[in-house]
Parts: structure tokens; sequence; C-alpha cells
């Protein structure tokens, strides 16, 4: 059974007709891939799923997005139960304006968890799983902005789970960071994929290889083609994707 | 050849000059203030002129304390009508009204900024004082209407425009991955206006507010016609006040034959002008500690 299944999604900035009649089906506990050069909508299709993009000015979407068979866009749907449901790690980290035990305590405070010591084993559970803990155990109360960018990155990947999520979205979660760090979130996310459904967006071929279970490829808006790691690497059945995945100009 | 040069030479001195006067022109006052009110200073100790109730030029007698007293609680009742509804304001303004609203406020509020000292205070005579008076009167409290809370009324709306449009640009300023953080996490917009964007916003507001009020210090013009302008100290919301800019505005000029008196009015605009420079001081202060 699919966890998520997007049919015949549409969206326009304006009269900028970026995501085109995409359908595709995103497996339960693996990671999905989404790859495809800068600019095609690939960070746009990210935040159609939890949401994310109505909140642009002028944004139109259409199609349908259903997660465990319920419409996203379904106007009964609770919003903020469905962001929950759905962690997001963006591009860039962004700490929240307070402690790094505040970052990662925001999502369950806000969900009603006021226990102290509760709190305080979420902290260092989601810590521990994003590989950041013992970096930061001495200076939980320290602002978050005082991590290096790596260290945010993975502050931010404890800080979305830390609301008990069932899937994770990463958009290009390692472009801004050292090969080093890159490595680290990386293992991390293999290593979480048991717990929970992954999708990866990244236009690094290599990252692609090592961590995807399912690849879909986008180019200029339109899903040209999705499947299993092996059919999409190694016998992909269109002109565009060979062309792509094996670097050659694609214009 | 030599004219040209002649000519560069020249005119570099000169605009040196007037960025050179125009940058101590603060100072220069500051100075000339000072001077003036040193002999007021000489003869009556600065503490005693500070704390002393009684004024009575022609007896040589100058007590600011009223003064103070009028001057600040009118700027706290302001302060405490403006802070509330500005913050409301630019908030609804930032982050929920629509795009097409917000280009239709914002310029609205801009045109309030510059609307003169006295139509507020034709406005304050006209409609806050006597809305005062009439509202006190049903519950039995005798007053001219023209009383410290008119002054308040009327000032915190002079500030609005300032603050609002200080805080809308702060607000808007917050990086859009601020609420799209705390959004991901479920939080609903308001609970990531109040812990994420407000908290990420407040050194700038705080200046804000504190640009507001430096400004509103110096409109002394709609105050003056509302406060009523009675050398006491206010002990209720709903008597009268004579603030310090009051006070030099209304005196300046035609009292001078009284011995020191012009002394005494220049030391309260040395006061007034050490109050404001404070303040914006303040304002620096948060910013720069807000920056890092
Ligand atoms: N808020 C917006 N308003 C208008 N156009 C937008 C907006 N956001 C994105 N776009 C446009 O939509 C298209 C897809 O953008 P998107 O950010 O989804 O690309 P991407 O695949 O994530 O690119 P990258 O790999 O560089 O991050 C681009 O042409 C972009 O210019
Ligand atoms: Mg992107």
């Amino acid at each position: 059974m699919y966890h998520i299944t997007i049919k015949g999604l549409n969206v326009s900035y304006g009269n900028h007709h970026v995501l085109k009649n995409v359908s595709l089906e995103i497996p339960r506990n693996k990671i999905t891939v989404i790859i495809g050069p800068s600019g095609c909508g690939k960070t746009t299709l990210l935040k159609s799923l939890n949401r994310l993009l109505e909140l642009q000015e002028g944004v139109r979407i259409s199609g349908s997005v259903l997660v465990d068979d319920e419409s996203v866009y379904d106007p009964k749907v609770d919003v903020t139960e469905l962001r929950k449901k759905m962690g997001l790690l963006s591009q860039r980290p962004y700490p929240l304006p307070m402690s790094i035990f505040d970052n990662v305590a925001y999502g369950p405070r806000i969900h009603g968890t006021r226990k102290r010591k509760k709190l305080n084993e979420i902290v260092e559970k989601n810590l521990r799983a994003a590989g950041l803990w013992e970096e930061v155990k001495d200076r939980l109360k320290s602002p978050a902005a005082s991590l290096s960018i790596g260290q945010q990155q993975r502050l931010c990947l404890a800080r979305c789970l830390a609301v008990s999520p069932e899937i994770i979205l990463c958009d290009e979660p390692t472009s801004a960071l050292d090969p080093f760090s890159a490595q680290k979130i990386e293992e991390t996310l293999s290593e979480l994929k048991t717990d929970y459904t992954i999708v990866v967006v990244t236009h690094n071929l290599r990252r692609a290889r090592r961590l995807a279970d399912y690849v879909g490829f986008i180019f200029l808006g339109e899903l040209i083609e999705h499947g299993g790691k092996k059919d999409i690497f190694e016998n992909p059945k269109d002109e565009r994707t060979r062309r792509y995945i094996s670097g050659e100009s694609y214009l | 050849m030599r004219v040209r040069k002649v000519i560069d030479g020249v005119s570099e001195k000169v605009m040196c000059s007037v960025t050179a006067a125009v940058s101590f022109l603060v100072v220069l006052i500051a100075a000339g203030l000072y001077l003036k009110a040193r002999p007021i200073m000489e003869i009556t100790p600065i503490k005693e002129l500070l704390t002393s109730s009684s004024w009575h030029p022609l007896k040589g007698e100058f007590g600011f304390y009223p003064f103070l007293m009028g001057t600040f609680w009118v700027t706290f009742l302001a302060m405490i009508f403006a802070i509330p509804i500005c913050l409301l304001c630019s908030i609804y303004i930032s982050e929920y009204a629509p795009r097409k609203m917000r280009d239709v406020i914002k310029p609205l509020i801009d045109l309030l900024a510059g609307i003169p000292s006295v139509v507020y205070g034709v406005f304050g005579v006209l409609a806050v004082v006597p809305l005062i008076r009439d509202t006190a009167h049903r519950i039995n409290i005798s007053t001219t209407g023209y009383s410290v809370l008119a002054g308040g009324i009327v000032l915190a709306i002079m500030v609005f425009p300032i603050i609002i449009s200080v805080s809308v640009e702060v607000i808007q300023s917050v990086p859009y991955e601020a609420r799209e953080s705390s959004l991901s996490l479920g939080a609903t917009q308001w609970q990531t206006v109040k812990k994420v964007v407000l908290k990420k916003a407040f050194p700038g507001i705080v200046a804000a507010i504190i640009l507001g009020f430096s400004r509103a210090f110096g409109e002394t013009m709609a105050v003056l016609m509302v406060v009523g302008n009675v050398p006491q100290v206010p002990h209720s919301i709903f008597e009268e006040a004579y603030p310090l800019t009051a006070l030099i505005a209304n005196n300046y000029g035609e009292m001078l034959s009284v011995p020191l008196y012009d002394s005494a009015l220049l030391l309260g605009a040395l006061i007034l002008l050490l109050i404001v420079l404070l303040f914006s001081m303040a304002a620096r202060l948060i910013l720069m500690r807000g920056g890092r």
C-alpha cells in the first residue's frame, strides 16, 4: 500500500504553470528520491504535500494528494494535524530564535506537552536520533544560531522528529553542508526509514543513488519517469531520464 | 587650469564645513542650552529645581516637578493606549491581511503621519475633550475634559502611524523560513506569530515604539491644546497637567522680562533634549543587541 498518492497535481504561480499533471505514488517506509534539474518544481512538489505552498500569494493548486487515503486538500482537514504528520527539512536549516533545547521542545510544547521531565526525554531522544546529542548535551541552553550549519541541519531534523511525524520531507537537506556533515545526515535518514516514509529532493545524483529505494525524475514540471532505483538508474525508459542521469546536457 | 584647481579646493572646503556644521548642530544646541541654563542652576541647585513643586517665576521659584510629571503622565498614558493597539494593528497588516488590503492600508497610515500636529490638536479639542467631559460627568467625576487623559489619547493617536509603519516593516523583514519552520511543525498561525515572528521582531518593535515616542515628545502643539496647562502635579487622569513642552512653547518670548525666566525655560528644553537623546540611545542599544 502506498503512503502518499499524488494524482493529476497542477500548480501555477500566477500564470506560470510549474507542476504539470504530476501523478506519483510514494511507498511506505522507503526513501523516495525526487531528482531533476534546478527550477523544475521539486520544492514546489514537496511543499504541496504538507500544504505550505498555499501560503504563497497567487498560487493555484489543483488535483489530489492522498495521505493514508485521506485527501490533503479536503476543506475538512485540520491543517495543523496534517503538517504535524509530515516533517519538513528545508534547503537551508532555519533554527527558531531560541535555545537548542527550546527548538526541539517547540513542537511538543505547541501540541500540549508541558511536563519538564517528558520534554527532557523527548529532547534527548530526538537529538540522539539526529546524531547531535553528544555535541550539544552540555550547552542545551545556548542559542541555536550558535551552532554550525551542519549542526543546525541536524537540529532541524531533531526538531521535526520531536512531533512524531509519519513522513519526513527533505528538500536538498545536504546542499548547504560539507561532505562529512552531509554524510551524517544521509546515514541518519537511512536509519530512520524503518520507522518513517521519507521523501528526499536532490539534484545530486550520487547522493540519490546511495539513498534511494524509489526514484522519480521531474523535468520542466513534468514527472517523466518513476520506479525502483535499479529501473531508473540502470534501465531508464525515457530518453530525457537517460540523458539526465548520465550527465549529458538535457537541453 | 589653476582656476579649476582653486574652485575644486574651495568647493571641497565649503562642503566639508557645511557637513561639519550640520553634524555638530546637536552638540551646538546642547551647549547653547547649557550655557543659557547655567545662571539658574548657579542660583538654585539642580536637584531642587527638579523636585520642587512651586512654580512662581515672579518670586524666583522655579520648580519643574509638576511639568516633569505632566510630561511623564501624558506620555505614559499614551504608551499604554498606543502599544497594544499598534501591535495588534501591525501584526494584522503584516501577517493576516491579504496583499490587496495591505496595499491600501499602508499608504493610508503613512498619510496619517503627515497630518500636521495642529490638526490633531483641533480634533482633540472638538472631539476628545467633550467626550471625556461628558463621560466623566456620567460617572460623577467633574472635569473640564482638558486633562492628562485627553493629552494621552491625542498623543497616542499621533504616534500610531509612526509605530505601526515601522513595526510593519520590521515584522515583514522576518525571514519567510521562520514562519515555514514553525508552521511545518503543526503550529497555528497565531502560535507562529506569537512565539517566532514577534520574538524575532521584538528588538525592532521596541525601537519603533521608542522612535514613535521620542518624536512625540517634540509634538507639543496638539498636546498643549488639550491638557489644560495648569502647573500642578496631576493626581488623576481627569486633572489638568502642564507638560514641559507646553511650558516652553507657551511662554518663551513672552515672559522674558522676569529675571531668570528664560534661563529656566531653556533648562526645560535641555532636560527634554537629554530625555530624547536617552531614548534614542536606548533604541539603538536594543537594536544592536537584537542584531547579534
Ligand atoms: N513564490 C514563487 N512565485 C513565483 N514563482 C515561483 C515561486 N516559487 C517558485 N517559483 C518558480 O517555480 C519554478 C519551480 O521552483 P522550485 O523552487 O519548485 O524549483 P526546484 O526544482 O526546487 O529548484 P532548485 O533545485 O533550484 O531548488 C521555478 O521556475 C521558480 O522560479
Ligand atoms: Mg528547491
